[in-house]
Parts: structure tokens; sequence; C-alpha cells
């Protein structure tokens, strides 16, 4: 069906002022009486407090300084559960866990005052490993350490492996990730026991925020607000944590009567805030002498750090994406999120599944060869059809043709030819060259029955002048949310795009239309949004002042006449589960998202086998996606993804010394600079999904799932060495060469 | 507490006008510009010269403003982001940005724009090459640059179908 | 940002002879203040104890680059920008150009300075091994007057250097006509730009009828100074390229060095890659 502007790249909507330095960010606000923030953080790992003592030598009688014992309601930054204190009161279970606040007008003295508490802390034996937090070498949370466990069936795994003819085992593992947002966390915040609490920052999810400022400061709900600013990156490092930084500044402003600010310098944002769930996977796989898959035995471990936040999700969409989109007859998956004494790890664009596909399509790669088949062939044999299901039992019931994309990926990245050429002209190079792939997918929207708990809302009006004002929660941090939705609903009602405003997320003013995150904007609020719309229109056209068909003026006109004559013209949608996606929570089975992104990605790369250091050389990614509905905003979401997947590939590190990041500073965690990218050629197949808005799924977060492995199979490729575990350093990876010589 | 020593008073050209600003000697160029000048579209995005979200150009040359310390900025010309478009009339490299997507969440974008907009005067004839080294001091982490290196190489073609003189 | 700023004392004298004064007349006090490339990244990670500094930017005696026939005084203030940009240097110390080109970024190239490279002493810059290479001698200026000796003499320990307190770097000299016939010059860091060196290897040798002279070989980032490798080069010189003459010579050089293990790589790592590079070296001598 053809579009008007759903498909068209117009151009993004805030880019002027983005291009001109016009937009502003949360550092760039200013509020009259406006005093800074600091945080003071705990030094050990784990341990009682001891005490707190200020040096002398700071005028203290001029800060504002809080501790627990000022929070009004709970001590506690409410998420799934509450057990992450908002501030350390009687324990601290992670370096840099925060413990005092301070502020004071003046940026520089109170620099020094936060250097001039001391913490004295009593240390407790702390874990740091999902080995020792396993063995329960200490339990440091709840009875076991663990957080969350999930047990997918299906099948017979364990009959399956008796009488298999081949089984193939390997273990993979993944280190955590920094989402490195250029811009670092900041809110300003203003609160009194009068007009409640507001809070102005860089954050993904004002509706999380406003959960967590409810509970700590025991206040209704109308009485806290909450604003996002220009937000400078996420990647869900802003969905949770915010919510934390939040807390601090709402605390200092409430007790100082004064509006405050606080903006994290690089180096505490590196220490202190989530990261990438670090992993480990072991598989086990069954296969026929012939290729066809049997069973899959899959064991897959969370590091969640030291409260729970928000491991469980991110645990259950790792699970539900572990075995990939392959068809085969038995499979069990054992996961588990483990606590050790960390900062909590969180959300990262993926949430999970980048940690289990990055184990399943490297694994692949080894049971192909295994059983004598080139990588490819052996996907090509297991692929799921449409009506097969995967193995939380959903049916596939869209199109699905994996084999199409694959071929189609390989015809752009002259995949075979240089497979081929590549493993013959290696040897004895100095530099050698690799080709991989990755074949995958990703469910777009909250797992199971979580859109249904959701039950996101979005709100639409009509002004006299002929503009409709779009209200949702849904926040713009670049990845085109506001210039979406102004398509979707100039679409919807045939009208240009431009004269559509989205209004700024802030909780008095848009409903809650769930956080930002899951690859659900599009697809999932999108939707809601065309609907929104659709009503506005069928309002007008019910009434009579608009005809079935009309020009922009006509609409205008029509608006003015319904302002005038009856009234407000609005519409509300609430968001309604279909009735056919069942989820079972007690099982882990059914329905797990309304649909997938299905994708391969072919990655070429070059080892220097004098430096061990690998160079991407090219990328092709080909992907399904339901509808793209701006083609320059969908391709540059892909391309920054792939960038991110080439950092967890080959550059992102962190090393941890007794769970505190050491090298927190952008000169020693190393992203991907302009020199270091390849080209990244982007495609896209549609298969419409009758649900989105106009056939949209999600794409947020696939890129994330196959970069890293489609380079690890690269490197495996172009060394003929086995890669278990990313990111693959040069020091890794000469180590790896060295072992084969000796 | 260490001794607080007083501000001092500098002179210096910005964007075009003659500015006076009071700082601490060793204040952070990116402190003065965005708190005394208030030019926000300064950004901070590492404090440690790796970003170059703080780009800005002194006497000419691109620099990073969070590494100059307010002594050093006395009697030099300063042009940062808001002094890039005259008046309502974008320069090629944002008018490129807007239509080929090179910024996204837009933080890094005002560095970036004046390192490509130096680049460009520097080399006019740009190839993509001199564009991924001329940019790799200022780091995005939405885009993976693609589309950043397409909007240079527009502007760059635009540049070279005018005659005169390059900003 | 975690300094303490106004604390801070930064003061611009209006010469360089002013400057040498107050370096006369309190030593150790004052500390002068280059470009800030270095200097402004330590006061922001909260690691610049020292509180006084002279700025000594763009003093034009410290700026120029002095030619002659023999030799090629670079002014202590020439920026890595400038650097690259001059074609004497391009032509006749390419390595030089090299490093400055691959040392942090263009931000950082138009405002980081030879001298202030060379004062900060870090272990891990990029300059040190070519200057080692091509045999520079640096210059100092005082209110004493000059004094000269050779660059490699300079660094005695981390951090440690022959230069008193009341001296600014003058010029670094190198001599034109210094023989050699091929030259190496290779940084391996953490990515392709804005990276600090994991390992940085500079080499140059004369090659005539078959055998090796003239070696000189500098590394960086694999001592607490830079080094050079003088048992690998008395090791190599006069002798024919070999494959055994290979397997010696990284031998020897895997002894001479002394590489660590930190946040950024590791001694094994280090050790293998200097031991690489010095293969590469040979590979482009043989050539």
């Amino acid at each position: 069906m053809a579009t008007r502007v759903i498909g068209k790249s117009v151009p993004r909507k805030e880019g002027r002022e983005k291009v001109t330095g016009r937009a502003k960010y949360v550092d760039d606000l200013k509020f009259p009486g406006m005093i800074f923030g600091a945080t003071v953080r705990s030094p050990a790992a784990r341990g009682r407090i001891l005490g707190i003592h200020f040096e002398p030598g700071i005028p203290w009688e001029e800060f504002t300084v809080v501790t627990a014992k000022d929070i009004p309601g709970k001590n506690c930054i409410a998420l799934l559960i509450d057990d992450q204190p908002c501030l350390a009161a009687e324990f601290v279970n992670h370096p840099e866990e925060p413990v005092v606040l301070l502020a004071h007008p003046d940026k520089y003295l109170l620099e020094e005052a936060r250097r001039g508490v001391r913490i004295e802390i009593e240390p407790l034996p702390a874990i740091f490993s999902m080995d020792d937090s396993l063995a329960h070498k200490h339990v440091i949370w709840g009875a076991d350490n663990i957080f969350k466990s999930y047990q997918v069936n299906k099948g017979h795994v364990e009959h399956a492996l008796r009488d298999a003819e081949l089984i193939v085992e390997g273990t993979y593992e993944t280190g955590a990730q920094e989402q490195l947002y250029i811009e670092p966390q900041g809110m300003i915040a203003q609160a009194n026991a009068e007009e409640g609490v507001t809070v102005w920052g860089s954050l993904q999810c004002p509706y999380y925020v406003h959960k967590a400022l409810v509970v700590l400061f025991g206040l209704p709900k109308d009485r806290i607000r909450v604003v996002q600013a220009e937000t400078g990156g996420g990647f869900g490092g802003k969905e949770e944590y915010p919510s934390m930084i939040a807390a601090h500044a709402a605390l200092l402003a409430w007790k100082s009567g004064k509006p405050v600010k606080i903006i994290y310098d690089r180096a505490e944002d590196m220490v202190a805030t989530t990261k990438r769930h670090p992993s480990r996977t072991k598989h086990r796989t069954a296969v026929t002498r012939d290729g066809k898959l049997v069973a899959m035995d899959i064991d897959f471990t969370l590091d969640g750090g030291a409260y729970e936040t928000l491991s469980p999700v991110v645990l259950s969409r790792g699970t539900i994406h572990a075995a990939g989109p392959y068809n085969c007859p038995n499979v069990r998956i054992r996961s588990r999120a483990v606590a050790t004494n960390a900062p909590p790890h969180g959300a990262f664009r993926g949430f999970g599944a980048p940690q289990s596909v990055f184990a399943l399509e490297r694994h692949f790669d080894r049971v192909a060869d295994a059983v004598g088949l080139a990588p490819d062939e052996f996907r090509r044999r297991n692929f799921i059809q449409q009506g097969e299901t995967i193995a939380v039992g959903q049916v596939i019931h869209e199109k699905v043709d994996m084999d199409g994309l694959m071929k189609r990926a390989f015809e752009l990245s002259d995949y075979r030819q240089k497979r081929k050429r590549f493993a013959a002209e290696n040897s004895g190079k100095m530099i050698r060259k690799g080709i991989g792939f990755a074949s995958f997918f990703h469910g777009a929207g909250f797992t199971g029955s979580g859109e249904e708990h959701l039950a996101s809302e979005v709100a639409a009006e009509a002004t006299r002048e002929g503009r409709v004002r779009v209200r949702a929660a849904s926040t713009e941090m670049g990845q085109g949310t506001n210039t979406i939705f102004s398509q979707i609903a100039g679409e919807a009602l045939g009208i240009d795009h431009e004269q559509i405003e989205i209004v700024q997320p802030d909780t008095a003013n848009v409903p809650n239309s769930g956080p930002t995150v899951a690859s659900r904007t599009s697809m999932i609020v999108g939707k809601l949004v065309e609907t929104a719309a659709l009503e506005i229109r069928a309002k007008l056209m019910n009434s009579g002042y608009l005809s079935s068909e009309y020009n922009a003026t006509e609409f205008a006109a029509a608006c003015r006449r319904y302002a005038d004559e009856i009234g407000p013209l609005t519409s509300f949608v609430k968001y309604e589960h279909p009735r056919d996606l069942l989820w079972d929570d007690e099982r882990y089975e059914g329905h797990a998202y309304g649909a997938y992104a299905w994708a391969v990605y072919v990655a070429e790369v070059s080892v220097d086998m004098r430096t061990a250091e690998v160079r991407v050389e090219d990328f092709v990614a080909v992907q399904e996606v339901g509808k793209v509905i701006n083609p320059v905003l969908a391709a540059g979401q892909i391309e920054g993804g792939v960038a991110q997947g080439i950092g967890m590939a080959v550059y992102e590190n962190i090393v941890w010394q007794e769970g505190r990041m050491v090298n927190g500073q952008m000169t020693n965690y190393i992203m991907p600079t302009s020199m270091d990218v390849p080209p990244i050629r982007i495609y896209f197949e549609e298969n419409p999904y009758e649900r989105g808005p106009a056939g949209a799924k999600g794409i947020g977060e696939l890129p994330l799932d196959g970069t890293a492995p489609a380079i690890a199979n690269a490197i495996a490729h172009a060394i003929g060495l086995n890669i278990t575990r990313v990111p693959v350093t040069p020091e890794v990876l000469s180590e790896l060469l060295e072992a084969v010589h000796a | 507490m260490p001794d607080r020593l007083k501000k001092i008073r500098l002179r210096c050209t910005l964007n075009g006008n003659a500015a006076t600003l009071e700082a601490y000697p060793m204040a952070r160029l990116l402190d003065v510009l965005r708190d005394e000048a208030g030019l926000t579209g300064v950004k901070e995005g590492c404090g440690e010269g790796e970003c170059g979200a703080c780009s800005v150009e002194l006497d000419g040359e691109i620099v990073n403003s969070c590494l100059i310390p307010a002594l050093q900025a006395e009697g030099v010309t300063i042009r940062t982001i808001e002094g890039v478009a005259t008046g309502d009339q974008l320069h090629a490299v944002q008018q490129a940005f807007i239509a080929y997507g090179g910024a996204q969440c837009g933080i890094c974008t005002p560095g970036m724009v004046l390192a490509a907009v130096n680049l460009l005067k520097r080399k006019p004839h740009a190839t993509e090459t001199d564009i991924r080294a001329g940019l790799s001091g200022n780091l995005c982490r939405c885009t993976g640059y693609t589309k950043i290196f397409a909007a240079v190489m527009a502007a760059c073609r635009e540049n070279g179908s005018h005659t005169g003189s390059q900003r | 940002m975690r300094a303490s700023v106004p604390s801070y004392e930064l003061i611009a004298p209006r010469n360089l002879e002013a400057a040498l004064e107050m370096l006369t007349q309190e030593p150790g006090v004052w500390r002068p203040f280059a470009g800030g490339t270095d200097l402004m990244v330590l006061l922001e990670a909260g690691k610049l104890p020292h509180r006084k500094f002279l700025s000594i930017w763009k003093f034009p005696e410290l700026c120029c680059m002095e030619v002659s026939p023999e030799s090629l005084g670079i002014g202590a203030l020439s920026t890595y920008t400038e650097i690259q940009s001059n074609e004497i240097l391009q032509s006749e110390f390419p390595l030089l150009c090299r490093a400055a080109a691959e040392t942090g970024s263009i931000a950082t190239q138009n405002r980081g300075t030879l001298g202030g490279n060379i004062a900060n002493a870090s272990p891990a810059a990029d300059s040190p091994p070519a200057l080692v290479v091509y045999d520079a001698e640096i210059e100092f200026v005082s209110a004493k007057g000059t004094r000269r000796m050779p660059y490699r003499d300079f660094h005695t320990g981390y951090k440690k250097m022959q230069m008193r307190d009341d001296e600014l770097i003058w010029r670094i000299h190198l001599n034109r006509a210094l023989k050699r016939d091929k030259e190496y010059y290779r940084k391996v860091g953490t990515r392709k730009a804005q990276a600090i060196s994991k390992i940085c290897f500079a080499a140059a040798a004369s090659f005539e009828r078959g055998r090796i002279s003239n070696t000189r070989i500098a590394l960086g980032s694999v001592a607490p100074t830079v080094l050079r490798a003088a048992e690998t080069e008395k090791l190599l010189n006069g002798e024919k390229v070999t494959t055994a003459l290979l397997k010696t010579a990284r031998e020897t050089l895997g002894r001479e060095i002394s590489p660590i293990d930190d946040m950024r790589s590791t001694a094994a790592y280090r050790r293998l890659v200097a031991q690489n590079l010095l293969d590469e070296f040979f590979h482009l001598i043989s050539a």
C-alpha cells in the first residue's frame, strides 16, 4: 500500500537545534538560585559503615549534607524490587556505592568537600566472580546469591542427548561493556513539601524515575513530576540509572530548599553507573551426522552485580534468545543471574541477547565444523520456517526467510568467494583475512505479558489551527522518536508530518507510554500514536466537519470548527494486548514477542599476525524489519549499533580490580573512532507486521546481537583458531596464537 | 583548604565579537565559554581531551577547550558552534548534517561540525580518507560515523561547486 | 572535573627573559606550562599537586626552527602540527613526523609541543623513540645561558630528568648528516587514532653489501623511560641479515626491555610485539 510520508527520509525534527548547538541538554539548563550537588561513594566493595568523617578545613556549615536518614519515604530506588538503597545506611555492597550527598553553590569548593568526606568502613569478605557467587563462597544477596533463574524446556533434552550421534560442547564468555553515551548522566531537581518534587534530566524513562521518587519521598503521584531534557545518548544506560541520580538531586533540593544540579564527570559516570552484564554460556548440542539439530542444552549465567535492579528481565531476554532462530525439537535452557560485589549491571542495548547470541552463533560455527559442513549450510538445514516453534514454544506465524536474508547478505559481501580465497591465501601472510557471519533474530517489545502489564497510553489533541499534538512518554535520544511519531501521525491523519508536534516528555503532560527500551518505541508505542491519530480523524469525520477526501486547509478548517462548536478535540488510547499472544510465566513458554526482526550480518576482518590487532574491514547488515518508517534514521540505528558491536567484539574491555572499574577514562576505555569503523552497508527487507504502525517492527537493539559473533567468526576463520570470548583484545589473541606455536 | 586566588579578566574575540570574561587563570576554557559567556553549545563529554565534544576554533585551529586554561585565551579569536551559521543561514556542513542524518542524539554534533568546518577550510577537496582522519578526534557513539562521512563529503562537494572563500 | 581550580596560580610573564628570571629567583616554585595538553589532563583528574605555573606559551624564541646545512634546531614550543607540516622534517626526519601525526588528535596536535612532551616524560610518549634514533641533542636555556646534551641521556628514570629547576627546554637539535638508509617507525596503540601507545618502535640502519651498520633502535612503553636497545644494536652491527641473526636479536631485545603489566596491556604482549616489530624492521632492511 502506497504511503505518503511513511518510508520517506524526512529530516530529523530537532535537527536544526542539534547542528546549531541550540538544543538544551540538562547541563545547559540554569535555574535561579541553583546550587550543585556531588556524591560521596564507598571506597570498599563490601563492609559495614562505621562512621562518616568530615575533614577540617572545609566550611561545612555552608553545605547541605544528606545521608540515608534524611530520606522522607523508603530508602530504595524502586524498580522490580526494593533491594537497592538510594544511599547506603549500614552496609555497602559495591565499590562506589553512594553514601553521602553534598550541595553548595561553588562547584570548585564542592569538589574539595567531596574529597574531604571520609567514609570509615569495616570490610566484609566480598566476591567478584560468577563462580564464587554460584559456589556461595560468601552469600551477599538473598539466601543464595541468585537474583533470578529460568528454565525453558522443549521436548526431552536428556533422552535426545543420550541417543545423539554427535555432541559438540563449548563454553563462551562476554565481558562487561560501558554504554559510553557522550553526554554523562545529569539531573536538576526542585523539591519541597508544599510543591512536591520536579526533576529535569537526561533519561529514557520518565515514569521509571517518577515511580522511584514516589516511593523515595512517600508522596502522592501527582506531587512528583519528571521532565526529560534533550538527552545525549542512552543505549539503556539511562533506563534505570537516572532514578538514582534523580533521587540524589531531589534529596539535596528537598533539604536545601534550592534547585540542585548534579552532573557526573566522565570518571564518575564510568565507575559508578551500570554496565552490560558479563555472561557465561555453556552449550551442549546434539546433531545428526548430516547436521540436523536434535537437542540443545544451554546453560546461561549473568553477573548482576550487587543488587537485583533489572537482572531478571535481562536474563529473560537472554534466555529466550539463547537458542536462536532455529528449529530444534529438544531444547533446555537453564539460566540464572547472580550477585557479585560490583556496581549493579544494567540495561544496555540488546539486554541479554547480545550475550546469549554471541555464544550461540560462535558455537554453531564449531558445530558445523564438527559435522563437516560449511557454517552457512549447517544454519540452512536448521533455520526456523513459518509454522515451526522456537525454544520457548512460540509458533512463528509470520513469514520468515532466513535463507533469503543469508543469500542477500552473502551476495553483498562476496562471502563465498572471500571465504575460499582468504583460507587459500592466508598461509604465511603477516596480515590474515577472515570473513564470518551471524544469523539471528530479536524480539521487539516487552517479553510475554510485559506489554500487557505496562498498559501503555498515548494521547493526542488537535489545536484550533489544525496542528496535532502527540503526548507520549517515549523519549528522543537520537534514535528518531520525535520524527517517527510525526511521520506515523501525519500519515494516519493525512496531513504534513510537520504539522505534528511531539510534546516534551513530562509526566505532568504526557501519559505513561512505558519506557523507551526493548525496541518497542516504533512498534508498540508507534502503533498507539497511529491509533490516537486515527481517532482524531474519525472524530472530525463523525462530526461532519471533514469529508473523506480533504486537503491541509480543509483539515485545519475542520479543527477550527470542531474547537469552536463542540470543544477540545482529543483522543486517548491504551494498549490492548492481543488475545492470541499467550505467555506462561511459570513454565516460561508461549508467545514471547509479538514480532521478531530477522537478520544476517557479515563481517570481514584482517588480523595483523605481528601485533594480534584485529581490524574490521567491511561489514554488511541485512535485516527484515517489517516496515522502514524513515530509511535514513533506520540505517543510522543499524550503523550506530554495528559500531557499538564492533566495540564489544574488539575494543571495549573493562579492567576490574576488586569490583571496581580501574580504566574509567575515555583514554583507557576504548571505543571506536572514525578511523576504526569499516564501511558499514545496510540493507532492509520488509515483511509488514500487521500490528505495527504501517507494519513496522522494532530495530533498535537488533544490531547488538549479531555484530560481535559475526566478527568472532571472521577472526576464527582468519587464524584457524577457536574464539570463545569477547572482547578479542590483542593481548588475548596473541596468547591464543602463541599457545599454538608452543 | 588551599588558598583561593583571584580571577583574571581576559579579552578575546568570541564569534566575531569582542568579549571580556572573568575567570580563574587555570579555569578550563570550556567552563568559561559555557558559564561566563553562556555558549552552552560547547559540550563536556570527557574532561580529558579525548572526545572532542568541547572542540572550538582558536585562532583558526581546532582545539579541545577542556584543555585550554583561561589565561591562555587572552587575546585570541575563538569560534564556537554558535558562530558557524551566519544568522539564519546554516553552513553547508550544518545543512548536510540535517539532510544526511549526521546528527542523532546531537551531543557530539557541535564539536563534530566545527571539526568538519575546520577540515574543509584546510582541505577543500577532502577525500573520505581525509575525512576519516580529520574527524578522528571527535567521538560519536550513536552514528557509527557513516552518515557523518556522507554529510561531510556532501558539504565538500557543495563547497567545491562554489567559487569564493570558505569560512 | 576533580581540581580545585581557584587554588592554581598560572601567570604569563611578558617574555622569555622575564620567565627565566622568575625560574632563577624562585627555583622549584614555578613550573613551566606550555600547550597544556598533558598538564590540563592531570589537573582535571585531580592529579596535579603542584600549584604554581608559568605560562611560556608562544614565546617567539621557543617557537622557531633554526636551519643550517648541518642541523635543524626545533624550537621547544613547536607543536605537533607544525612539525608534521615542516618540509625539511618531512623529507629528512620522517620518523619524527610520523610520531607527531600519531600523537593524540588534530586538536591536541595543534596545542601539544615537542618540549612539553619531553618534559612530561611519559614512558609512552610517541616522539622520544624517534628522537633517540636520530641521536638528537637537547638544548636548555636559563638566565645563566644555554647548555646542550645528548637527548638519550636526558631521561634517567621514571619522570626523572637531567634538567634544573631554572631551565627551560630551548631547542631539539637534529643532525642532518646522520647516516641511514632505512627508517622504520611503528606505534601499536589501543586503536587507530587517539591511542596511547602500548609499544612504540623506532629504528634506522644502513645496509651495505648485505650487512647492517649504524643501527639505532629505540622503544617506548617498554621501560620507565624511552629505551635505546644498545645491546641489540651491537649484536646487529656489521652482521649479515640471516634468520639465525634475527632469532638471536629477538632474544637479546626481549632481555633488554622491561615492559610491565598495566591497565592498557601486558608485559608479555609488549615483549612479543617488540620482537615482532624487530622482525618487521628486518624485513624492511633486507627488502
